[in-house]
């Protein structure tokens, strides 16, 4: 099983080197002038005013934690998924409990407020 | 005549052929036989790397020639400076440009994450392709791995965090929040995507690419439409596309998380987003739309990969219509387009075609078909179609009615104070 | 040395220097950074395991949900990103310490064990008995089901978490 896997290690390679190329030939044929008014910050062309690392919203983190709750669901329903042609009808039972568990979670986290984006 | 005949033969499995004819070239050159292997498995590495750079060139003219010419404008054309018939050197010319801009280097920037996020971000592009079925057999799919589709999702999945990185070391604000909203929005569209295909491999019962295409004697677009249809559009937004296109915001965020990135990094990155939107097509032709099957592919292989790059040129057209009409979408509702709509109706999916399946089949004694399992799948779509848009009716029905006492209520407090 | 053997001092070489780079990065964005390369290391020694479907797990919950819900978290909390953390204490003495105890015992157990290899490959059908067992009621259903139960305490968790604050 593990020749598969060749093939993407080549392949990686073969992408590491086509973009390093890419980036190399245009590290060749730029200009370099470099200039204190260039290096400034773009802010709509005004100063930049203040840190660049001010407070953003918590609603980002929310859903990164919904997001998770999901993908790890979904990772255990893959091996069901491939069982089912074989799985009796009682097997494919315990699966859609297992979903609808998880929608239920969804429709309290809908209905509490915490999918809103204030 | 004879030379056609055999000319012919040679043609209709000409990949295969060319590979085997450099395999005898390279014997005859005395090397071993790893080495042949290696060298070969090179080669293949190096034309399934290259193919997507190849149709990235001429889809982005195609999308700024067609998007234009359905918008009314004429797009790259020769009037000006001579650019090739309908512009076609267009992409060159871009391309060009890009490699000989200075490459403005911004102050505070922490260094290397900001020089290595492009390249990540193309290697990640490139990455999926090493599982895409180009025809049938073992010699044209990069490597049929027994987890295919679930090596494409992960690595898509893996391949977020260049966007962190882009942004966070460019040092400036608009970058930093380009690229949680763009996090934010291609996390989201993971679940439905993956909530879709679940229902494909349900149906398969295997996670090799080349098994899914065996598997569609009848097209799981026709057999499993709600699927595809969420699969569609998941997809729209894991590239970008309109409505989705908040990542590039370009009156909101001034580009994004790479609004510091200049020249051929920013090259990269545009690059990046064609070859996901190439890539994305492919999967979904494979998983759809039947990948490289197609009439007469038994005899001729080599037109099994014509069929799948007219199928994947339909997709891309399908995406192209959708982005030259729709305006953009703001983020809560794109957020709420996908926790409140999708993702439910993905688990509705799911759970509906795998009871109804299950009940059905098992029911009928004996072999099914084809042709009755895709009714049966289709049966079951329906179903999840008809209770959906119940809800959705019943639920506008229920805004409507609120509105109407809110604004009789308005009207009758302005009677009442008057 | 085969091929094999490479590959795997590579992926080992990965995840122990990204998870010594976690602990003494000087700014915590690297860390989070060199922790992904850490996720990236043993999702390879997954798959010289022959375990392809959980390097793709790996890859997939780990690198593409745990990484980023790491860098939201150090990204969205105020000031911290402009402040080097500081890397040592004054107990380094004692963790040091502790830690080379551990190592050697982990190594003393490690050797002393007798691994048992099986020559038998892997099955390419694996998965779906993996699944079969997942649903089997003399299997691991009752474990799938309670799995279920945990992600719904931790989203309900979450949101009780989110409307006090």
């Amino acid at each position: 099983m593990l020749e598969q896997f060749t093939f993407v290690g080549l392949l990686f390679f073969v992408a590491l080197f086509l973009s390093i190329m890419m980036i190399g030939l245009a590290w060749l044929l730029r200009p370099k002038r470099p200039n204190p008014r260039k290096s400034e910050i773009y802010e709509c062309g005004l100063q930049p005013h203040g840190e660049p690392w001010v407070q953003y919203k918590a609603q980002y983190y929310i859903f990164a934690l919904v997001f998770l709750i999901f993908d790890v669901e979904a990772v255990f329903l893959f091996p069901w998924a491939l069982a089912y042609n074989w799985l009796p009808f009682y097997a494919v039972l315990e699966g859609v409990i297992f979903i609808l568990l998880l929608a239920a979670a969804l429709v309290y986290v809908w209905r509490k407020g915490v999918l809103e984006w204030v | 005549m004879e030379f056609l005949s055999r000319l012919l033969t040679f043609l209709s499995n000409a990949i295969v052929n060319v590979g085997g004819w450099i395999e005898g070239l390279l014997v005859n050159l005395g090397l071993g036989e790893p080495l042949v292997s290696l060298a070969m498995g090179l080669i293949g590495a190096a034309v399934v790397g290259f193919f997507p750079l190849l149709v990235v060139i001429f889809l982005i003219w195609a999308y700024r020639k067609l998007i234009a010419r359905m918008q009314g404008r004429l797009g790259p054309n020769s009037s000006g400076t001579w650019a090739g018939p309908y512009g076609i050197l267009q992409t060159f010319a871009d391309a060009i440009k890009m490699l000989t801009k200075e490459d403005v280097r911004p102050q505070g920037i922490d260094v290397v994450p900001y020089n290595l996020a492009p390249i990540l971000v193309v290697v990640v592009s490139l990455m999926v392709w090493a599982v895409i079925p180009f025809g049938p057999g073992d010699a044209l799919v990069g490597t049929d791995l027994t987890i295919g589709i679930f090596y494409i999702l992960a690595f898509s999945s893996a391949g977020l965090f260049v966007f962190l990185m882009a942004g966070w070391s460019s040092n400036n604000k608009y970058a930093t929040v380009g690229a949680f909203r763009a996090v934010a929005q291609l996390i989201g569209y993971e679940i439905p995507q993956l909530l879709a295909v679940l229902a494909v491999v349900m149906v398969v019962g295997s996670l090799r690419m080349q098994d899914i295409v065996a598997a569609q004697d009848v097209m799981f677009l026709v057999a499993m439409p709600v699927s595809a249809l969420i699969f569609f559009l998941a997809s729209m937004a894991e590239i970008n596309a309109r409505p989705f296109e908040l990542l590039e915001a370009e009156s909101e965020l001034v580009c994004g998380y790479f609004v510091e990135y200049s020249g051929m990094k920013f090259g990269m990155f545009y690059l990046a987003e064609f070859m996901n939107t190439v890539a994305v097509a492919a999967i979904f032709t494979t998983l759809f739309l039947g990948g490289w099957r197609g009439p007469w592919v038994d005899q001729a292989p080599i037109l099994g990969t014509l069929w799948f790059l007219l199928k994947m040129g339909l997709v891309i057209l399908g995406w192209m219509f959708f982005q030259m009409t729709l305006p953009r979408l703001r983020i809560d509702q794109m957020l709420a387009f996908n926790w409140k709509f999708l993702v439910p109706l993905g688990l509705a999916n799911l759970c509906v075609v795998g009871l109804v399946n299950k009940g059905i089949v098992a029911a009928l004694v004996g072999e099914v078909s084809a042709w009755t399992q895709a009714g049966i799948l289709l049966g079951a779509n329906l179903v999840v179609i008809l209770a959906t848009w119940g809800i959705l009716a019943a639920s506008e029905r229920r805004a409507w009615r609120r509105q109407e006492t809110w604004q009789a209520a308005q009207a009758g407090e302005l009677e009442v104070g008057a | 040395m085969t091929l094999q053997q490479i590959f795997f001092f590579v992926f080992a070489a990965l995840t122990l220097v990204g998870g010594l780079a976690v602990v003494t990065a000087r700014k915590l964005f690297h860390a989070a950074l060199w922790l992904l390369l850490t996720f990236f290391g043993v999702a390879g020694l997954y798959v010289l395991l022959e375990a392809p479907f959980f390097a793709a797990a790996q890859l997939f919950v780990y690198m593409g949900a745990i990484g980023i819900l790491i860098i939201f978290a150090i990204m969205l909390t105020r000031g911290i990103m402009r402040q080097d953390a500081p890397r040592f204490n004054e107990q380094w003495w004692l963790a040091g310490l502790l830690a080379i105890v551990l190592l050697v015992v982990l190594g003393w157990l490690a050797w002393q064990q007798p691994w048992t290899t099986t020559a038998a490959p892997i099955r390419e059908d694996s998965l779906h008995l993996l699944g079969l067992a997942l649903v089997d009621p003399e299997g691991f259903a009752l474990p799938f089901e309670v799995a279920s139960v945990l992600l719904v305490m931790a989203l309900i968790g979450a949101a009780m978490i989110v409307k006090e604050g």
